[in-house]
C-alpha cells in the first residue's frame, strides 16, 4: 500500500497555513491527495520563510521548482515549489502567478537551492526572479535566443548546427525542417460526442 | 634563431605576487572523471579552490519540451534515457505519477517485479559509482571486478524486457511482460553469489590507505547544509539524517519487506561511499524477498483494465473489443483526468520525481523532471571551496552524478 496522507489531514494544514501566514497565503485546495498553496507573487517570501521556520509546519527543504506556462491566461506563468517536511512527512505545493514583465522574488535567500532552479525556470520561460544573485541562462546554448519550453516557441526550434569542414567551426543555421509533424488523435475514445468533427467530415452538411 | 626570442624573464618563488598565483581553469568538458559533458570553471588560488562554477547543458535534449508532443506511452522510453545506468527507477516514478492521476492498481505480482527490477537499477548503480569513485581516485582494478556484475544484472534486464540499457519495461499498470520461472530461479542465485563479490571489492577499496586519504574529511555535508541545498538519498543519508523514501513514504510493496537503512556520521566522501556499500546489500536482501515471494505469487503483472493498458496479443487475435482497445491505445493512448500531481521514487541517488500537468487529453500539458543529481551539482560551491583542485574530482565522484538527467 503506497504511502497517502488524507484529505481531512490536508485541508488541517491548509486551513492552518492561511491562518498563520497573515494574508500571505491566500488560499488553498486539495486535490489528488496533494495540498496546493495560494501565494501573491510580492508575498512568496514571507510564505515560504513561515512555511521553513513555523514549527507547526517546517518544510526544511524545497524539493522542486519549476515554471508551467498557460498563454491564454494574463499572468500566464506559474512558478510552481515543492516543498517537503522531513519532521512531519509533509509534502506542500505552493503557487505563484506572474507574467513576462513582472519579476517574482527570488526564494534563493530562504531555500539556497533555489538559485539553479530559478535559473533553470528563467532560461526556459523567461520568467524573472528579482534580486537573484546570478540570473544567467543555465542550460541552453552559449547565446542562445528565446525560451524553449514556453508554449508559443516551435518544437523544432529555429537554428540548427553543424561542422563545417571549409570553414573549421560549428556554423549556425536556420532550421530545414518544415514542421513539427502533430497528429490528432484526440477523436472520443467512447464515439462521437457533442460536437466534435472527425478529420475530413469538416466539409459535410455545409 | 634563438637569439631573437625575448628572454625568459626569472622569477624566484618569493617574487610572485597575489596575482600570479590566482587562475582560473577548465575542467572538463571531456574529462574522464566529469563523469560525462560536465564544464567546471575552477577559480584557483595556488592549488586552493576558490570558486567552483559548473557550465551545464551540454547534454541538453529538451525532453520536457518533447514529452508534451507525445502520448503518455511513448514518453515512457525518454526516462530511459534520463539516467542510463538504473532506467527502470526513473520509469517507475513516471508510471506512479500517470497511476495517481488515472487511479489504476497494480496487481501485487507486478508490484513485486517492480521493486525487484528498482533494486537492481539500485545495484546497477551504486556499482558504477562506487568503483568509478575508487578511479577517479586512482584504482583501476575495482571498477573491473564491478562491471562484471553490472553485466550480469544487464543481463537479467535483458531477459526481462529485451534491452541491456533503455527498458522501457515498466507500464502505467504494471510492468510489460512476466518473468520467465528460470530468470526468477537465476536471479535468486546471483542474490546468494552477490554479498561475496561485495565482499571481495570491499576488501580492495574500503581499508585502502590511499582511497582513505583521499575519501576521509572531504566534501564534508552538514545536516544544516543537506537540508537546505535539498539534498536527498545518499547525500543526506551520509549526514546521519534518516530518510528514506521507501520507509518514510512507502510505494509499491516495499512497506512488506525487511531492509535496513545504512546512516554516516561524519557526511562525507567516505560515509557516503560505506552508505552505497551497505545499500547494495540490502537491496540484495529485498531481491531475495522478491524472489522469494513471486515463485509463490502467481497472477497477473497488469490490471486489467484495457481502457489504459492494452489487452494481450493473444486476447487481440480473438476478441474485436481487444482489438480496438489495442488500436486506440497504440494511436491515440489514453486520456488523463486534468489536475497536477507529484510522484517520486527513491532512485539510486536520491529523490526522482516527476512532476505531471495534464489538461484532460493524451499528452502531458507539462512534465518537470526532478532529478537528484541537478541540486547536488548546484552545491558544487558550497562543498569545494577551500579543498584543493585533486579533492575536486572526489567530491564530484561521491556526489553521483549522471549528467542525462540534470541536462534533460
Amino acid at each position: 500500500m503506497s504511502f497517502t496522507v488524507s484529505d481531512e489531514d490536508l485541508t488541517a494544514l491548509g486551513e492552518r497555513a492561511v491562518a498563520d501566514s497573515a494574508g500571505a497565503i491566500t488560499g488553498f485546495e486539495v486535490a489528488h491527495g496533494e495540498l496546493n498553496l495560494h501565494v501573491p507573487a510580492a508575498k512568496i517570501v514571507t510564505a515560504l520563510t513561515l512555511l521553513r521556520d513555523a514549527p507547526q509546519f517546517r518544510f526544511q527543504q524545497l524539493i522542486d521548482l519549476c515554471g508551467v506556462d498557460y498563454p491564454e491566461r494574463p499572468l500566464r506563468f506559474d512558478v510552481v515549489y515543492h516543498l517537503l517536511s522531513l519532521a512531519h512527512n509533509r509534502r506542500v505545493r505552493v503557487k505563484v502567478q506572474t507574467d513576462e514583465d513582472t519579476p517574482a522574488p527570488t526564494v534563493s535567500g530562504v531555500y539556497p537551492c533555489a538559485e539553479w532552479f530559478e535559473r533553470e525556470a528563467f532560461d526556459m520561460y523567461g520568467i524573472r526572479f528579482s534580486d537573484h544573485p546570478d540570473l544567467r541562462r543555465l542550460l541552453t546554448d552559449y547565446g542562445f535566443q528565446g525560451y524553449p519550453l514556453r508554449k508559443d516557441f516551435p518544437m523544432t526550434g529555429y537554428v540548427e548546427v553543424r561542422y563545417d569542414d571549409e570553414q573549421k567551426r560549428v556554423v549556425y543555421e536556420p532550421v530545414k525542417i518544415n514542421e513539427f509533424r502533430a497528429f490528432d488523435f484526440l477523436s472520443p475514445w467512447e464515439g462521437a460526442q457533442g460536437t466534435y468533427v472527425l478529420p475530413g467530415d469538416e466539409k459535410k452538411g455545409a | 634563431m634563438a637569439d631573437d626570442l625575448a628572454p625568459i624573464p626569472e622569477h624566484s618563488v618569493s617574487a610572485l605576487t597575489e596575482e600570479d598565483r590566482k587562475f582560473s581553469i577548465n575542467f572538463g568538458p571531456q574529462h574522464p572523471a566529469a563523469h560525462g559533458v560536465l564544464r567546471l570553471v575552477l577559480e584557483l588560488d595556488g592549488e586552493v579552490v576558490e570558486r567552483v562554477d559548473p557550465h551545464i547543458g551540454l547534454l541538453h535534449r529538451g525532453t520536457e519540451k518533447l514529452m508534451e508532443a507525445r502520448t503518455y506511452h511513448q514518453n515512457i522510453p525518454y526516462f530511459d534515457r534520463l539516467y542510463y545506468v538504473a532506467p527502470m527507477n526513473q520509469e517507475h516514478a513516471f508510471c506512479l505519477a500517470i497511476e495517481k492521476l488515472v487511479q489504476v492498481e497494480v496487481p501485487i505480482r507486478g508490484q513485486l517485479i517492480r521493486v525487484l527490477y528498482s533494486e537492481i537499477g539500485r545495484i546497477l548503480s551504486h556499482l558504477l559509482n562506487v568503483t568509478t569513485q575508487a578511479m577517479d581516485v586512482g584504482a583501476l582494478t575495482p571498477p573491473l571486478w564491478g562491471f562484471e556484475e553490472r553485466e550480469k544484472l544487464m543481463i537479467f534486464y535483458e531477459r526481462a524486457c529485451g534491452a541491456r540499457l533503455h527498458s522501457n519495461y515498466f507500464r502505467p499498470g504494471g510492468v510489460h511482460q512476466d518473468l520467465t520461472p528460470s530468470l526468477i530461479e537465476d536471479i535468486g542465485d546471483w542474490c546468494a553469489a552477490f554479498p561475496k563479490v561485495l565482499d571481495d571489492i570491499e576488501g580492495l577499496i574500503t581499508g585502502n590507505r590511499i582511497f582513505k586519504q583521499r575519501n576521509v574529511d572531504i566534501g564534508v555535508v552538514s545536516k544544516d547544509l543537506a537540508l537546505a541545498w535539498g539534498f536527498s538519498g545518499v547525500m543526506v543519508r551520509g549526514s546521519g539524517i534518516a530518510w528514506d523514501l521507501r520507509r518514510n513514504q512507502p510505494y509499491e510493496c516495499y512497506d512488506q519487506m525487511e531492509f535496513d537503512i545504512p546512516l554516516g556520521k561524519n557526511g562525507d566522501c567516505y560515509d557516503r561511499y560505506l552508505c552505497r556499500v551497505e545499500e547494495m546489500r540490502q537491496s540484495t536482501r529485498i531481491m531475495q524477498q522478491c524472489v522469494d515471494r513471486l515463485k509463490g505469487t502467481p497472477g497477473p503483472v497488469m490490471t486489467e483494465n484495457h481502457k489504459v493498458v492494452p489487452p494481450r496479443r493473444g486476447q487481440m487475435k480473438a476478441s474485436m473489443e481487444a482489438l480496438i482497445h489495442h488500436f486506440k491505445l497504440y494511436t491515440e493512448g489514453f486520456h488523463t483526468p486534468a489536475g497536477e500531481v507529484y510522484a517520486c521514487v527513491e532512485a539510486p541517488k536520491g529523490e526522482f520525481g516527476v512532476f505531471l500537468v495534464s489538461d484532460g487529453t493524451n499528452k502531458p500539458y507539462r512534465c518537470k523532471i526532478r532529478a537528484p543529481g541537478f541540486p547536488h551539482l548546484a552545491a558544487m560551491d558550497v562543498l569545494n571551496r577551500g579543498h584543493m583542485l585533486a579533492d575536486v574530482s572526489a567530491v564530484l565522484g561521491s556526489l553521483d552524478i549522471v549528467f542525462g538527467e540534470i541536462d534533460r
